[in-house]
């Protein structure tokens, strides 16, 4: 039921429960969804599928959140792609440190479906836009 | 009277004197008839005394010796008519002519046509002319004259003369005819002689004066100091006038005064013109023949005043040596009395000579001394008498000190006085050992500062190791402290960091039950029947209460550890008050109660973060919407010009606070209420958060309420940014 043309939305998190909810609700929000774990295959994922929007939590295993982002901005083909962090580290600094990392948008979990729907449509539009 | 007609009588050569005058002569005669040389003496005294002739001589011819004598003399001295001869031999000798004569023969000085002079002879009369008449009884003119009558002044003589010699030669021939008077004048000679040599022997000078002063007979000492004879020295005639002078002067005073007396008389050495001092003795001699006499003797006291002079001048000088003795004395006794030590000084025996009162009490005994004092002192004694003999004893130098201990007692009390002895030898100058003194030196005192310094030394020693032990301590104590601090700092940093963790840990799950029930409620699983909706809504409200609790306390934790960011920006107070009631409208509405804004007509500026300000102001409205059940609330925003404080105020009409409980409010997790049944929610970390915001904002939250009268919680800040 799911519109192949649909935008490509790459969920990273290493948490299960929450990468599934999210991935469930951008699909029955008519999104296209990969998963990824971990870093790594944030990456791979990334440069494989070219995602239009990449949900990328920061605290994962072996390489974090900051490091995909930063090898992802680094490459020409993946620069393009908009990534919003989503952290539940509220500490200050977090999103500063996201940024400095190349996050376009920066989302503290807890976080509805809802309101992450909300922000990764906003997003698009402003890439589609852009 | 009968002086003056035989003075009148003597200006002519006629008769003049009385027959009764000459009667009374010749009666002396009678009376006298065997006293040659007082009845010559009573004619010459008649001559001067009828005729008024000053000096006259009697002189007889010694037919033994052949010799013209002097048997007495008027008006001329004495003993030069007593020593007076001339020898008979020369009959051309014109003093030996004139006693063939019958008639008197004139002598005086001539000139005669360049002829040499015809000197009168020298006889005790002195020099200038006189009148010789032969004294011859009767008219017998073929014998010689038995003497010479020797009458001075000038011729003619007085008719009365040669009747007195005529008189008196008859006497003599009487006297003669008895052949006594060349014996009698032997024997006068002789003892006259002896009175010279006498008196002459006595180097006193001895005098007979008149009553004027005018000297009669002087030894040959007075003769020295009194008689100037022709050929003396102007010098030495002044000196003896001067002499003269006051003699005079000192006898009439005599006279005057007190005769007896013996008086000092200044004379002047007629040799040399040194003074001498005389001591004067003079007594009046009655002589009935020689008139008031005065006889004086005269010592030297030169040299006996000089020494007595000197002798007072030696007395007095002893005497001011004596009293500097005696100051210097009583200044050492002043000195050694004064001296709180015992000081005994002891003679070259061994005796004492001296010592002062504290020496006193130890070795001497007062009046009722019992047994035992006397055996005190006469213990302290025998200590005391070996110290000292030790010192006899001992071969030592003049400088020499010699100490010692001695115990000895106070016989008083009985108490053991142990004393250092120290001990010097005086030494004469000739280095022989006169005097010892000996001073005692109490040291009790001594001994007792001694053991009391040991004492504070010993505490002082205590106290200084405690003070060490005790600083040592509290330097341990810091360091454990430091210590402490440091891992109390490390676990409030640890604290913080794992609550940041743990709440971090805590969204995790929480995101995925919000977020899932969410989706149920958004009708991702298709439409749900309203019971598990009203279920799903549940979880969805708890869910948000424990993200709410989850948050305040990453808050806390934040501001704890300095990690809360600040963003000042400039904005207007009223605004917050408008915004904050705007976002509670749904609350206030629900709750029914009147909220009035009492916001300033014109902007109140301020520079400080928005955000916490706007925090703090609606969890104040929240707590007072949540404990107000009636009445209303007012939101009142004020300024303090004199400081420069922005303030908002909210005040309610609701329970209230005990004034007890008003600081529990601001602590972490607590309202008044604490049990687990309590009436209101909330987390009870709302008021903590607002006052660490505020303080970090450099402002304050200030509470004034009282149970069931309502509360006012007021935010002050400060206009301008903290610098």
């Amino acid at each position: 039921m799911t519109d192949q043309n649909a935008p490509l939305i790459l969920v990273v998190d290493d948490y299960q429960d929450a990468r599934e909810m999210y991935a469930e609700y951008l699909q029955f929000s008519g999104f296209r969804v990969a998963e990824a774990r971990n870093g790594n295959e944030a990456v791979e994922q990334a440069f494989a599928l070219k995602p239009d929007l990449i949900l990328m939590d920061l605290s994962l295993p072996g390489m974090d959140g900051w490091e995909a982002t930063r090898r992802l901005k680094a490459d020409e083909t993946t620069k393009h792609i908009p990534i919003v962090a989503l952290t539940g580290h509220a500490l200050a600094g977090a999103s500063e440190g996201a940024r400095r990392a190349g996050c376009d948008s920066f989302v503290t979990k807890p976080c509805l479906p809802d309101d992450l729907v909300v922000e990764v449509r906003r997003m698009l539009g402003a890439a589609k836009q852009a | 009277m009968n002086s003056l007609s035989v003075r009148t009588a003597s200006r002519a050569p006629a008769p003049v004197v009385s027959p009764s005058a000459r009667l009374e002569l010749l009666e002396y005669y009678l009376a006298h008839h065997e006293d040659l040389s007082r009845c010559a003496s009573a004619s010459l005294e008649w001559l001067a005394r009828h005729l008024g002739i000053k000096k006259s001589i009697c002189l007889a011819v010694d037919g033994e010796s052949s010799l013209l004598v002097g048997i007495t003399g008027y008006g001329v001295a004495t003993e030069d008519v007593e020593l007076y001869s001339h020898p008979l031999a020369d009959r051309h000798d014109p003093l030996v002519a004139t006693i063939g004569q019958s008639q008197p023969t004139h002598f005086r000085t001539m000139r005669v046509n360049g002829d040499s002079a015809r000197t009168i002879p020298s006889t005790p009369l002195g020099p200038g002319p006189f009148t010789a008449i032969p004294l011859r009884a009767g008219r017998d003119g073929q014998r010689d004259a038995v003497g010479l009558l020797l009458v001075k002044g000038p011729a003619p003589i007085a008719s009365d003369v040669p009747w007195l010699a005529s008189a008196l030669a008859q006497k003599i021939e009487q006297i003669r005819g008895r052949g006594s008077l060349a014996e009698e004048t032997r024997r006068l000679r002789r003892e006259r002689a002896l009175f010279f040599t006498i008196i002459n022997s006595v180097t006193d000078p001895i005098l007979l004066t008149d009553t004027e002063g005018r000297l009669i007979v002087a030894n040959a000492r007075a003769e020295k100091l009194f008689a100037a004879s022709e050929e003396e020295s102007e010098g030495r005639r002044r000196a003896i006038e001067l002499n003269n002078m006051l003699f005079s002067a000192a006898l009439s005073r005599t006279a005057v005064e007190m005769p007896s007396e013996a008086r000092e008389l200044l004379l002047v050495d007629p040799n040399d013109g040194s003074d001498l001092l005389f001591e004067v003795l003079s007594s009046t001699v009655e002589d009935p023949r020689e008139g008031t006499g005065i006889v004086s003797v005269l010592r030297n006291i030169t040299d006996l005043r000089r020494a007595t002079e000197q002798i007072e001048e030696n007395y007095q000088r002893l005497r001011v040596l004596e009293a500097a003795a005696r100051a210097e004395r009583d200044r050492l006794n002043l000195i050694i009395d004064s001296v709180a030590d015992p000081i005994i000084v002891t003679d070259q025996g061994g005796a004492t000579v001296l010592m002062n009162k504290p020496a006193e009490e130890l070795f001497t005994l007062w009046s009722d001394a019992d047994d035992a004092a006397q055996r005190t002192v006469q213990a302290n004694d025998a200590h005391f008498s070996s110290f000292i003999s030790g010192l006899l004893l001992g071969e030592s130098g003049p400088g020499e000190i010699r100490r010692g201990e001695i115990g000895l007692m106070n016989p008083m009390t009985g108490a053991p006085i142990p004393v250092e002895a120290i001990a010097g030898k005086v030494l004469t100058e000739t280095g022989e050992l006169t005097a010892v003194v000996t001073i005692l030196h109490d040291r009790r005192e001594a001994l007792e500062r001694a053991r009391l310094y040991e004492q504070l030394k010993k505490a002082s020693d205590e106290l200084q190791m405690r003070v060490q032990s005790a600083t040592m301590e509290l330097a341990t104590q810091n360091e454990l402290l430091r210590r402490q601090a440091i891992e109390l700092e490390q676990a409030s940093r640890l604290k913080s960091q794992f609550l940041a963790n743990m709440s971090h840990e805590f969204r995790t799950p929480l995101n995925a039950i919000l977020g899932y029930t969410h989706m149920l409620l958004q009708g991702v699983a298709g439409d749900l029947p309203p019971n598990v909706k009203r279920q799903l809504t549940r979880i969805d409200s708890n869910g948000r209460h424990l993200l709410t609790i989850i948050n305040e306390i990453l808050d806390i934790t934040r501001i704890e550890a300095g990690k809360m960011p600040m963003q000042i920006t400039e904005f207007d107070v009223n605004e917050i008050v408008q915004e904050v009631m705007t976002e509670l409208d749904p609350v206030i509405t629900r709750s029914k109660l009147v909220v009035t804004p009492r916001i300033l007509p014109e902007a109140l500026l301020v520079q400080s973060d928005r955000q916490k300000v706007k925090q703090i102001v609606v969890n104040l409205l929240s707590n007072a919407l949540k404990f107000t059940h009636q009445g209303g609330i007012e939101i009142a925003v004020s300024y303090g010009r004199s400081d420069r404080m922005a303030s908002v105020g909210v005040t309610d009409t609701g329970i209230g606070i005990a004034p007890e409980h008003h600081e529990k409010i601001f602590e972490d997790f607590r309202q008044v209420d604490d049990s687990p049944s309590r009436q209101y929610g909330g987390t009870g970390l709302g008021l903590a958060i607002c006052r660490r915001l505020a303080n970090a904002l450099g402002g304050r939250i200030t509470l004034r309420s009282n149970l069931g009268e309502g509360s006012t919680f007021t935010l002050t800040i400060p206009a301008e940014a903290p610098q």
